[in-house]
Formats: structure tokens, C-alpha cells, sequence
């Protein structure tokens, strides 16, 4: 970190300049932007959207007068069986499921870079951090996080409260069960990488390892890693509506979009809104991270970047 | 007077037409659908209620029970009594006199050698018997002579109805199950899947856990029955396929246990293709107080377990308040509609044992909030949650993972909290749950919760054993593994002595006026159980099917013979 701040001072206009063109480059794929845009809307729906829609709070009786609403303009997204705004239930889900995502997305990847890296950089760490890497990929991963939530869940909820309690020990969980991949597809890139002339000029010259690291490989190995991260916020989505669909996940008034889609299932034939709304939120988020990372693998890689 | 005659000619012609269509096999095929498939045509070998259910076109006990749960004779020639003399009086024995002339499907005699055997059958210890509690308490089995069974038991048994009564216990061939004793039981593949039987049917063709095919029994000793020539058991699929096939589709006539939300209900009735039916068992979705602390502060083996009584709700107070904030009624339209009622009561029927205790039906959120002012839990803080000595009023709420569940857990948080008491929720998965399983703390034994739902029933019309459970030995607790069915540790040495009266008794009046005292004891006057909803099983049937009378206490098809199109 030291060494990197003065460099930056030296040079302000590469980074700047790189960091221009890669804006540039990333704005040529359409459905990078596209992606972009759409996840930004929903992000902000999710953040802004409780302050704007703020619609009173039935009481029971009042809810069971609207129950199973169409769209209209008291209830935009229409109401469920026991009369309760579902716009409202949408945000509540999706600042639940996106956080889960994202979160466990990151903790997925920087354990998995950082095992990839030490395993594909360091020849005796290789084979010991790659054997627990299979060992991980060989446990079956709903078991365990079966018996981790099992194990935890109170635990964690009597010193943060159930809900914080639940969103920790989730997004952990499904961040130390999936990064894996990352740790795999990191690796293999690492070895090609450090044989590469400039990595062993950078070696003869006597540059630390934690250098050549940061400053030669890692910027190589981003893309790679972004195709896992995007795919690793849909999956971290979806593992997360297996754990609530198995009761293991939010407590039940805690709505995420996996937790909507379950519940609007027995419903679909009457009301296929019910499941459209988070089936379709589900979908928007997952595609438009995917092409989002489609876009960043090809602003980050130099090698198309300019072509 | 020739025109009187030929006219009074003309109507006997008429008010006898129906009974001379009747005639065995007119109607055609009847088409039944289970979301579960049968596997197994034999309940002696199944616990499933499909298997059991099919089972009955099949195979007869000497008695069945109708709607009302009374006992009706089916191979027997009558009921045994107390007063006829088929029940000694000092209530060791029991004697059956078969019809007489009863044939197999086959066209051999049935004979009291064939119940002899079919005892001998389930008792059998190497045979593992799923019904073997039918048998339970079965000193010996003889036969007087060839039709007279005379059932004798290790004790006096008050209700000595058990051995050859219901779907659960019917009689089967000797000749064809003679090898099938023991251990070779689950061997006998041909005779399980396709058993001779008395009933109304007789199996032709059966594909595990797919489609049983039956043809009219042309030995059945109603001669103008069954109305059905043919008639086949479709499985598989779900209950809200299965219902569409008879509501809406018409390719069904009856289909079994079709639990579906009840806007679902009416759109499908709207079809006007079918009806629902439903049976009331005594099934009841409840809510479970908890009587001793389940906090997680105290050390293992001491939470949920007599040694703490629980901090807030062993106040009657409270629990009567948490009873009246809910409205039942709303619990039933929003999960059950035409499949539920709400109920105050723990056994809810049948009609003659069950209380008239109506108390809890209308919602009192004033009186509610009343009791808990009494009980001096008050929001001193203004947080909107009551306090007392610095402690809110909190409860956890369990219960499985379930759609229906996890609404009702809204609606009663949300009436919880407009009472000013903080409620935390959590579902979980129902093979944990109801699995029994020591290790896990999340059982419903254990018990690690303030409030927990779930639905129980009794098995038997009669509920002695049912009511048993509520016995202070029954609780829950370390030593015995955590099993007991005494899940809110319910503990009155006056309910003990008046359940111990109860196995004792046998006027049948009287045993119905002990099971209201018991009902009412652990509902409405000690609030430990929360009754919400009496459950039925709710089934579909064609306008094109005639007489369906559904029946909570046996087989659903238990008048099957009786069954017939509606021209």
C-alpha cells in the first residue's frame, strides 16, 4: 500500500487515463450499459423505494377487504393473500436478496482469489491449498449448510438479534461454500501468468513477491474472476431461497424474492403476478449482472480493450 | 277403476325403475385419483392412507364406522353388544357372528378360520404388522364355529371395537396368505398387491405405485352391487392436479385428499363440473403454550423443562389474552376456506364427545388487552412493547415450514403485536420438526420456543389415548430422550385422576361426559393449548358420481358398493 500511494502521485494520469478507457470500452457493449442501467434501478428501488412508497399500514381486518388484488393505483404491484402490498414486500425482498448476493459474492471471491493466488504463486502452498480446495468442491454443500445454520443460528441471533443474526450467518455461509470456482479458475491462470517474460524480468529485477502479485498478475486475472462473480450473485441468490424454502434461512416474516417466488407458487394459476414480480426480479438482477461482467471482462482485458 | 289400476300400475313401474337399474355393473367404470400412488393393496403391510384406502374396495373388516363415527356391521351379522351378549360382562371378550353365506372373490366360504388367521397374521412379531395397535391387548382369537369369532382379551377392555373393525383391519383369505406369515410377509408379492377379498371389487391388474385396476366382485353379497362394472386407481401427481381432473377436466370422478387454497376452491367449483367434500376428523391446527422456560440462558437439560416454570406465560392471564386476540375465522378463509372450521376445542368430534365450548369464536382485542393491563404488563417505555420489572413482553413462534403455517404466523404476529407483545417468528423444515430426532433442538418435543403450531389428531374416535397424552408423565424431558407427547409439560393431578377415571369406565355417556371435562380442561380453562382450525380432508367428487358419503373415521370409500352415476 505504501509503495503504491507514491506511484500514484508520480503518474496521476495513467490510472486516470486507463480508467477513461476502460469506461470507454465498457460503454461500446451495449448490453453491458443495458445491464448496468437495470441494475442500478433496481438497486435504487430497493434503497430510495421505502422512502418514496411509504402506503399506510392496514390492520388485519381492513387487509382481508383487499386480499388478492389485481395492479391498481393504491397497490401498483397488487396485494397478496393476506391483503399486504406487494410493491412494498418487493423492496422489503430485494434489499434482503441483493444484499445476500452481493455480499457473499465478495466473500466468495476475495477468499477464492486470494487461495488461487497463494495456490498458483507459491509452489509449496500449491498442493496443500488445492487438496483443501477439493475437499471443499467434494463436501455437499446444502448438508453443511444445513448443520452450519443448525449449529449457529442461535448462537449468532442472541448476540446480534434475529435478523442481523440470520444475514451473517447466511452470507458467510454461503460465501465460505462457494468460492471454490474462483479459487480454481484463479489458479490455473496464475501458473501461465508467472512464466510469463515480463513476470520474470519483474522476478530477475528483485521485485517482492507481494509486487508481482499486485501489480502483474492480479490485473490479469480480473477477468476471469468477474465471469465467476457475476455468476456467484446468482447463485448466492438462489442457494439463499433454497435456505429459506428449507426453513433454514430469514425467519418467515422476513421476505426475500426466493421466499415471494415460493409462496406465490400455489397461487400461480390464479395469480401468475405473484410469481411474475420476483420471478422476474430474480432474472433482471442475474442477467444484467452477467452482462455487466460480460462488459468488465472486456473493458479490463488490454488485449481487446482499443480493438 | 281399470284407469286406477292401469295409472297406480304406471307409478309402481316408476317408484320401482330406479331399484331395477341397479343392477351390478350398469354404470360403467368408475375413475378415481390419489396424489399419492398405492403401492400396496394390503394395509397390514402400509401405514399410507392410499394403500389403506384403496385396500378397502377390497377387503372388509367384520364392521366399519360411518360418518357420524357410529359402528356399522360389514361382515358381521351385528354389532356385539354389552346388552346382546356378544360382550361378556366383565369385558374380556368379544364375540362376532358372521353374515351368513358370505363367499370370497374367488367363490370359496368365508369362515371364522380366516379371522383366526388374519389375528395370527398381525400378531405374528416377526411379521412387522403396521396395524399391530389394532391388535393390541388380543389375549387369543378362536372360532366358536365355522362363523362365530370369539376375540378374547388380556384384560377388561372398554372398548374392545379394535381387532377386525375399520379400514385398518379387515379380514384376509387364509388360503392365499397361509405362506405369508412371519417374516415371508412382504415377500408375497402376488397375494399383497392382488389379496381376494369380500368387498364390492376385486383387483385385476396392479402397477406399483402407478394404477390399480379392479373389476366388479361377482361373488359381493349384495347382488345388485356395485353399480360400477370396472373401476381404477390412478396415482400420482398433486392435489391441485388431481382436484382439476374432477373439477375442471371431467376426466375423474373422485379424487382423494385435494388440499388447495381456498381461492383456488371456488375458481374450480366455479367450473361446475365437481364438489368438494369434506371429512372433519379430529384434526385441529393448534397453537402450543409453553409451560416451562425455554430461554436459551439456562443450561442444557434444564430448558423447557419443569424445574423452570416459563417467565410470562405461566400467567393464565397472558395465555387467555393471546387466545382472544385472534380471530379463528379470518384463519380459516384465509388457509383452509371450505376445508376447515374454527374450533375452541381439542377434540372436535365426533359430534356426541365433543364440547360445546364456543368461547374463543369472536375476537376480543379490548378484553384481551384488558387481561394483560391485570396481569401488570403495561408499555411503561412507549417502545409500543409491554413491560413488567423490565422485561418485555417477547415470545418466540415456531412452527414448520409451510405456506398455510407461515400465513396464519403473520396474521397472529400481527395481532400479537397490535396487543403490545413483541413477536419473533421462525420456521422449520417439518422432517425436522416432527422428527424426533434427540439431537436436534429444534423438535417439536423439545420445545425450544415460547409459542409452537402445529396440527394433531386423534387416531381413534374414541380419544382416551389421545387425552392420555396430556398426563404430567408424559412430558418431554431429558431422561426420557425427549419423547412423550406431552409437549406444553402440562401438569394437573386432578386432569391424571380424571383420565385414569376415564379408561376405567364404560358406560359410553359417561365416558363422553369425562373426554368434555378433559377437553375443557387443558382448552379453555387452563389455556395451555390454543385450538384455531378444525381440518378436514377435503376430496373432490363429479356431479356425475352419486352416493358419496364422506367419512372421517374410515375409509373415504368405505360405502363404495353404494357408489353410483347420476343419469
Amino acid at each position: 500500500m505504501t509503495d503504491a500511494t507514491p506511484q500514484a502521485t508520480v503518474k496521476p494520469e495513467k490510472p486516470a487515463g486507463s480508467g477513461r478507457a476502460i469506461w470507454q470500452q465498457f460503454r461500446s457493449h451495449k448490453g453491458a450499459v443495458f445491464g448496468l442501467a437495470v441494475l442500478t434501478f433496481l438497486v435504487l428501488a430497493v434503497l430510495i423505494g421505502p422512502y418514496l412508497w411509504q402506503p399506510e399500514k392496514l390492520s388485519v381486518a381492513q387487509a382481508m377487504k383487499v386480499r388478492n388484488q389485481p395492479p391498481s393505483w393504491q397497490f401498483p404491484l397488487g396485494t397478496d393473500q393476506l391483503g399486504r402490498d406487494m410493491l412494498v414486500r418487493m423492496m422489503q425482498a430485494g434489499k434482503v436478496s441483493l444484499a445476500v448476493g452481493f455480499v457473499a459474492m465478495i466473500i466468495a471471491i476475495t477468499v477464492g482469489t486470494l487461495i488461487g493466488v497463494l495456490a498458483g504463486y507459491f509452489r509449496r502452498l500449491d498442493g496443500p491449498l488445492m487438496r483443501m480446495t477439493d475437499m471443499f468442491l467434494a463436501l455437499p454443500l446444502i448438508p453443511l449448510l444445513l448443520v452450519m445454520v443448525m449449529l449457529f443460528r442461535d448462537r449468532i441471533a442472541s448476540v446480534m438479534g434475529p435478523e442481523l443474526g440470520a444475514f451473517t450467518l447466511i452470507v458467510f455461509a454461503i460465501g465460505i461454500t462457494s468460492w471454490m470456482q474462483a479459487a480454481r479458475i484463479v489458479r490455473g491462470e496464475v501458473l501461465a501468468l508467472k512464466e510469463r517474460e515480463y513476470v520474470l524480468a519483474a522476478r530477475s529485477i528483485g521485485v517482492a513477491p507481494r509486487r508481482i502479485i499486485l501489480r502483474h498478475i492480479l490485473p490479469n486475472v480480473v477477468s476471469p474472476v468477474m465471469v465467476a462473480a457475476t455468476l456467484g450473485v446468482a447463485e448466492a441468490i438462489i442457494t439463499e431461497s433454497v435456505l429459506s424454502f428449507l426453513g433454514l434461512g430469514f425467519p418467515p416474516d422476513f421476505p426475500t424474492w426466493g421466499r415471494l417466488l415460493f409462496d406465490g407458487l400455489q397461487y400461480m394459476q390464479l395469480y401468475p403476478e405473484r410469481v411474475i414480480w420476483p420471478g422476474l426480479a430474480i432474472s433482471l438482477t442475474v442477467l444484467s449482472v452477467n452482462y455487466i461482467g460480460d462488459g468488465l471482462r472486456d473493458a479490463l482485458d488490454p488485449r481487446i480493450r482499443g480493438r | 277403476m281399470k284407469l286406477k289400476s292401469a295409472l297406480l300400475g304406471a307409478v309402481c313401474v316408476f317408484a320401482f325403475a330406479p331399484a331395477a337399474f341397479a343392477e351390478r355393473g350398469a354404470d360403467g367404470e368408475l375413475k378415481l385419483t390419489f396424489p399419492q400412488a398405492v403401492s400396496i393393496m394390503t394395509p397390514y403391510l402400509s401405514g399410507g392412507t392410499k394403500d389403506i384406502y384403496a385396500a378397502s374396495m377390497v377387503l372388509e373388516p367384520l364392521a366399519g364406522l360411518d360418518p357420524q363415527g357410529v359402528l356399522v356391521p360389514k361382515l358381521a351379522a351385528e354389532i356385539p353388544t354389552l346388552e346382546n351378549g356378544g360382550i361378556s360382562a366383565d369385558l374380556t371378550t368379544i364375540t362376532w357372528k358372521l353374515q351368513p353365506g358370505l363367499l370370497w372373490s374367488d367363490g370359496t366360504p368365508v369362515t371364522a378360520d380366516d379371522a383366526v388367521f388374519t389375528a395370527a397374521y398381525c400378531m405374528d412379531p416377526a411379521g412387522g404388522c403396521a396395524q399391530a395397535t389394532k391388535y393390541e391387548g388380543v389375549a387369543s382369537v378362536e372360532a366358536v364355529d365355522a362363523t362365530t369369532i370369539k376375540v378374547t382379551f388380556t384384560g377388561p377392555k372398554p372398548n374392545p371395537y379394535t381387532a377386525f373393525v375399520g379400514a385398518l383391519a379387515p379380514i384376509l383369505q387364509k388360503a392365499q396368505f397361509a405362506n405369508c406369515l412371519g417374516a415371508a410377509a412382504p415377500t408375497c408379492t402376488d397375494a399383497n398387491n392382488m389379496p381376494i377379498g369380500t368387498g364390492p371389487f376385486m383387483v385385476t391388474g396392479f402397477t406399483v405405485n402407478d394404477t390399480v385396476s379392479l373389476t366388479a366382485n361377482p361373488n359381493y353379497r349384495d347382488p345388485a352391487k356395485p353399480a360400477f362394472a370396472t373401476a381404477v386407481i390412478k396415482g400420482g401427481g398433486d392435489a391441485e392436479g388431481s382436484a382439476r381432473a374432477v373439477m375442471e377436466t371431467g376426466e375423474f370422478d373422485y379424487a382423494w385428499n385435494t388440499q388447495i387454497p381456498p381461492d383456488s376452491q371456488t375458481a374450480m367449483t366455479a367450473a361446475g363440473k365437481g364438489q368438494f367434500v369434506v371429512a372433519f376428523g379430529t384434526l385441529v391446527e393448534r397453537v402450543e403454550m409453553n409451560t416451562t422456560n425455554p430461554s436459551p440462558d439456562l443450561p442444557e437439560g434444564e430448558r423447557s423443562t419443569a424445574k423452570h416454570p416459563h417467565p410470562i406465560l405461566s400467567d393464565i392471564k397472558v395465555r387467555t389474552a393471546l387466545s382472544k386476540a385472534i380471530d379463528r375465522s379470518i384463519l380459516v378463509e384465509v388457509g383452509y376456506g371450505a376445508g376447515g372450521k374454527p374450533t375452541c376445542n381439542v377434540i372436535p368430534g365426533p359430534d356426541a364427545w365433543a364440547s360445546d365450548n364456543t368461547g374463543c369464536l369472536t375476537q376480543d382485542m379490548p378484553g384481551a388487552m384488558a387481561l394483560l393491563d391485570e396481569a401488570g404488563w403495561k408499555d411503561s417505555d412507549g417502545d409500543g412493547i409491554r413491560d413488567k420489572d423490565g422485561k418485555k413482553l417477547s415470545i418466540l413462534y415456531q412452527t414448520t415450514v409451510n405456506p398455510i403455517r407461515q400465513d396464519f404466523q403473520a396474521l397472529i404476529k400481527d395481532w400479537w403485536t397490535e396487543l403490545g407483545v413483541e413477536v419473533e417468528l421462525k420456521a422449520i423444515d417439518p422432517g425436522v420438526f416432527f422428527g424426533g430426532d434427540p439431537g436436534s433442538p429444534d423438535t417439536f418435543q423439545k420445545f425450544y420456543a415460547d409459542v409452537e403450531m402445529y396440527a394433531n389428531n386423534s387416531d381413534n374416535p374414541d380419544p382416551e389415548t389421545y387425552l392420555g397424552q396430556y398426563q404430567c408423565k408424559n412430558a418431554p424431558t431429558p431422561e426420557n430422550g425427549w419423547q412423550g407427547e406431552n409437549i406444553n409439560r402440562f401438569c394437573d393431578p386432578a386432569y391424571d385422576a380424571l383420565h385414569a377415571e376415564l379408561t376405567k369406565t364404560t358406560d359410553i355417556a359417561a365416558r363422553q361426559e369425562i373426554a368434555k371435562k378433559l377437553n375443557d380442561m387443558v382448552t379453555k380453562d387452563s389455556m395451555t393449548v390454543i385450538p384455531l382450525v378444525h381440518r378436514g380432508t377435503l376430496s373432490a367428487h363429479s356431479l356425475t358420481l352419486g352416493g358419496v358419503a364422506i367419512n372421517a373415521w374410515d375409509s373415504e370409500l368405505w360405502n363404495v358398493a353404494d357408489w353410483f352415476r347420476v343419469k
